[in-house]
């Protein structure tokens, strides 16, 4: 065990993981990481059999130290990462020893970006989970002077590695699958709404993300009286006159609003990423296209482990590691002369 | 648009929904609560949960296990096995008894909802007590009880506003139904009551105290019980 140290913490730094599935008879939403996605992105990063404990940190992150070596995946919206004021790659893994400080700023692009210790941060587990779900008051916002207790690095020496993370931070098409209530649109309403080009609100948070657009509202034309119903992650509800919001990770899980359909968990990342004022559009799937693209986390985490490539630094920019005794007693001791060396 | 018997939809990747009424009827309730038990006691093959809501009963299944097309194919032939709208209500498995003080501070809007069923506040309140209320689905957030389904007067529809926040343990009435707030909540729900009861408490060893089915009793006390487990007085009878 060691522990991880928030010297500064941004507005908005939870710890996530993928969350509590199967409490909807409970009226609990699943939680987790907005962009689950960036969380399977950093086990690949690590070579970790599966997810692992993270601080999600929104539009902006902080200053943070830990008392053991280990190797931190950064993942996510792009930040600013510096490692005792030299620059830190994203989409990588970042070794952070005792003493150095990882300064992470603003995002770049993107709006969630995700700080993954190795060994995962061992907050408290609450139904399976170490997720804060911040609606219910499950766990809570990380604070300046917080220290998390984390799980021992498995391979602290192991080279740095990067990933692709593809274009999902600055908004796009979201596909949605139809669900119970697209009927109640009328065909004109389905069509004018695939045609719009929405831009994502400033209102926007872990429950859901409103979309903006100039022109009339997207009324269904027979939602008059309806009851309340099951709400999913992803649904598209339409509130009030016609005004649609994504409904994100800490969703109620029963409403009454009438919804267009549901974002594919696919395209759930992109909405969860896209910042304030980012162009979307949403486009109907037929149920039989979004079914064919069903998978799994262990699916998904096979396929980007082998989009996992080594990281080639610039030397400049490695401290002196070879001062470091990193693991004693395990390695062979010139572990990093053959890996780290460029 | 009335009620169009049995559809079954699609609702997410691993989902399929069986909706029994699009608007709120009294006869889809039932029905929710008959067919949720029924496919809880034998769940088809790759089903994962089925769970009620207040008109649609949801099945996970697990797609890896089991198309859609069987699962779906199977829910149109349980859905259609017999008549689900005019099925009695399966005998609750536990009975909870919840104090409650009605109106004055407690339920600032029993007058006003006595006003708009047309009731006195006491005869509210008689109905209130005298019902064996049922919880018909939890949601909303966590822990949510909708409970039901009082009698035809109160069916009131929610204030056009919402009331930014009512405290824990609110009691509120709409659309013949109460709800009991476990937390500090908005809600366009009328607010007629108050209990110590939490039914949601994260700090609780046991965060959830009710389930879809359980059956309900308000009883009136004099003062709310609070106290720091969130049980506020309720006692629970295992009844099966």
């Amino acid at each position: 065990m060691g522990s991880l140290t928030i010297l500064r913490a941004g507005p908005a730094l939870s710890v996530q993981d993928l969350g509590r599935p199967g409490h909807l008879s409970e009226g609990l939403s699943p939680g987790g990481a907005m962009d689950r996605l960036a969380l399977l992105e950093a086990a690949a990063l690590l070579d970790l059999p599966d997810v692992v404990p993270a601080i999600e940190m929104a539009s902006t992150g902080g200053r943070f130290s830990v008392d053991a070596p280990m190797r931190i995946a950064l993942t996510g919206a792009p930040m600013k990462a510096a490692v005792d004021g030299a620059p830190a790659p994203w989409a990588a893994t970042v070794l952070l020893l005792p003493g150095q400080v990882l300064e992470i700023g603003g995002a770049t692009a993107g709006t969630y970006g995700y700080l993954t210790p190795a060994g995962g941060i061992r907050s408290p587990d609450w139904l399976g989970s170490r997720s804060a779900h911040l609606v219910i008051g499950v766990g809570g916002l990380l604070a300046s002077g917080d220290t998390l207790t984390t799980g021992d690095d498995p391979a602290p020496q192991a080279p740095a590695r990067r990933i692709d993370a593809g274009s999902r931070f600055n908004g796009g098409t979201l596909r949605l699958m139809p669900g119970p209530q697209t009927g109640l649109f009328d065909a004109a309403t389905l069509e004018r709404i695939q045609a719009t080009g929405f831009t994502r609100s400033a209102q926007a948070n872990r429950q859901g993300i409103r979309l903006d657009h100039d022109g009339a509202p997207f009324p269904a034309a027979a939602a008059k009286g309806l009851a309340s119903d099951f709400i999913l992650t992803g649904d598209v509800q339409l509130i009030g006159e016609g005004i649609p919001f994504v409904l994100m990770a800490e969703c109620q899980t029963i409403g009454g609003y009438p919804r267009l359909g549901t974002v594919i968990p696919d395209d759930l990342p992109r909405i969860a990423q896209a910042p304030a004022g980012a162009p979307l559009r949403l486009a109907l799937m037929t149920l039989d296209q979004a079914d064919a693209l069903w998978t799994t986390d262990a699916a998904r985490l096979r396929s980007l482990k082998k989009r996992v490539q080594p990281l080639i630094r610039d030397p400049r920019d490695i401290p002196d590691l070879l001062g470091y005794q990193l693991i004693g007693g395990m390695t062979r001791g010139d572990d990093l002369d053959r890996k780290e060396r460029p | 648009m009335g009620e169009l018997g049995p559809e079954v939809l699609p609702l997410g990747q691993d989902g399929v929904l069986v909706r029994f009424s699009r608007v709120p009827s009294a006869s889809a309730a039932g029905a929710v609560l008959a067919f949720a038990a029924d496919l809880r006691g034998s769940l088809p093959d790759g089903a994962v949960e089925a769970v009620p809501s207040l008109t649609s009963v949801l099945l996970r299944f697990d797609p890896g296990a089991v198309s859609r097309a069987t699962v779906a194919a199977e829910m149109e032939r349980r859905a259609g096995s017999r008549d689900w709208l005019a099925a009695p209500l399966p005998p609750p498995a536990r009975r909870w008894t919840v104090p409650a003080v009605f109106g004055g501070e407690a339920g600032p809007q029993l007058a006003e909802f006595a006003a708009l069923s047309g009731k006195s506040e006491a005869r509210l309140v008689e109905e209130a007590t005298a019902t064996d209320l049922r919880v018909l689905a939890i949601g909303f957030t966590a822990g949510l009880p909708y409970l039901g389904l009082l009698p035809p007067d109160w069916d009131v529809p929610r204030q056009p506003q919402l009331t930014p926040q009512v405290p824990a343990g609110t009691i509120a009435a709409a659309v013949r139904q109460l709800v009991i707030f476990p937390a500090d909540s908005a809600t366009g729900w009328r607010r007629i009551g108050r209990t110590g009861f939490r039914p949601f408490l994260a700090s609780r060893s046991e965060p959830f105290l009710l389930r879809p089915g359980d059956a309900l009793r308000l009883r009136v006390v004099a003062e709310v019980v609070e106290d720091a487990d969130g049980i506020g007085g309720a006692t629970c009878e295992v009844l099966e």
